[in-house]
């Protein structure tokens, strides 16, 4: 099984409707186009490197602002450098951290060589091993809205695997300075430049 | 280890130069020259000690902490640093402030030859990736060194590392 069918820009487009006090972290690569292309937010901090680190980051911030709930957008390639970081998160369970890894089976950016997860490994197994409270497998879109509710009603820390088409879709690139894009992200929360 | 009893009080600096810096996350991976501080950590409620698997999870962690308003270090062993290198971009390329304390392996009295690598290139790594350093390699040095290493990190946005030598740390006992 590599991937699956769903619109991978549709899906992110769904979960940051109404997005309130939500923060976004995004994976390097594709899913920080598809947090773009659902409309730039002070909010957002898009990595371009350190691959492996969007959920650490996810982490770090759930951990400071304990009362907004904070998203992680990736990609299976990119959790799959860091997956060390479930054993991590899963012992300290900030119940306001909602992962969402995007999983077309395929390392997208580098010309779609099939991934691990595209391979066999199937990371909601890997999250309940560690522990998960919360573990969903998402094949139909139907299964978006209510992913998006339970992130949003921070009751639990919740981890999903959604299963994306293999698609190789224009890129919307957010901006390059990470110096503004944290200045601002920062700004958002009322705090200032040092 | 073996500490000097007279001089271990460093050991205590480290854990209150962070707390007095506003510290409120310390990740780390363990070291035993850490112990302490990683002790006093995880018994602090103010603080979220957060135990890692791999020492760049802690990079990432502490930009979102940041991200978020708060404060963070990051204590590990020399070794580590390896681990860390490309990981350090996201330091380097937002300004993240970014503090650490690297106990040292391989760099005086090595009894394990296979730390002598990482030990002898962790400096030069660091300062490779934009990190400026310190080195402690006596009891009184830690927590001046400290001190301003913590200033630069949070008022300047600067990755600053502070390295705890093996001369000050102890010989690490080998037949017990």
């Amino acid at each position: 099984m590599t991937g699956g069918t769903l619109d991978r820009r549709a899906v992110v487009a769904d979960l940051l409707r109404d997005r309130g006090a939500l923060c976004v972290v995004s994976g390097l690569g594709s899913p920080s186009y598809d947090v773009m292309a659902a409309g730039d937010h002070d909010l957002n901090y898009y990595l371009w490197a350190a691959m492996g680190s969007a959920m650490t980051v996810g982490l770090g911030l759930a951990a400071a602002q304990p009362d907004r709930p904070v998203m992680v957008v990736t990609g299976d390639g990119e959790a799959l450098m860091g997956l060390g970081a479930l054993a991590t998160i899963a012992l300290r369970r900030p119940r306001n951290l909602g992962i969402v890894i995007l999983d077309n089976g395929h390392f997208g950016e580098t010309g779609m060589q099939p991934s691990h997860a595209g391979q066999g490994i199937e990371l909601t197994r890997v999250a309940e091993a560690c522990g998960f409270p919360v573990v969903d497998r998402v094949t139909e879109r139907q299964g978006i809205a209510p992913l998006r509710r339970r992130i949003h009603a921070m009751e639990s820390l919740t981890l999903a695997v959604v299963k994306i088409a293999a698609a190789d879709l224009p890129r919307a690139l957010p901006p390059r300075d990470g110096v503004h894009g944290k200045n601002r992200f920062r700004a958002a929360l009322g705090f200032q430049p040092a | 280890m073996t500490p000097d009893p007279d001089a271990a009080s460093w050991r205590q600096d480290v854990f209150d130069v962070l707390k007095a810096a506003g510290v409120r996350h310390v990740a780390y991976v363990p070291d035993a020259g850490h112990a302490t501080a990683i002790r006093l950590a995880e018994a602090d409620p103010e603080i979220n000690a957060v135990v890692l698997t791999t020492e760049e999870e802690g990079i990432g962690y502490l930009a979102g902490a940041w991200l978020g308003g708060e404060r963070g270090a990051l204590l590990m062993q020399s070794s580590g640093v390896g681990n860390c290198i490309n990981t350090l971009g996201l330091v380097a390329c937002a300004r993240f402030p970014f503090l650490t304390v690297v106990t040292m392996r391989g760099d005086w009295a090595e009894f394990n030859p296979w730390q002598t690598p990482m030990g002898q290139a962790t400096e030069p790594a660091l300062r490779l990736m934009g990190v400026l350093t310190w080195r402690a390699e006596e009891p009184e040095q830690v927590r001046p060194l400290l001190q301003g290493a913590a200033s630069m990190a949070f008022e300047g946005d600067a990755a600053c590392a502070v390295l705890l030598g093996q001369r000050l740390i102890g010989r690490k006992e080998w037949v017990k």
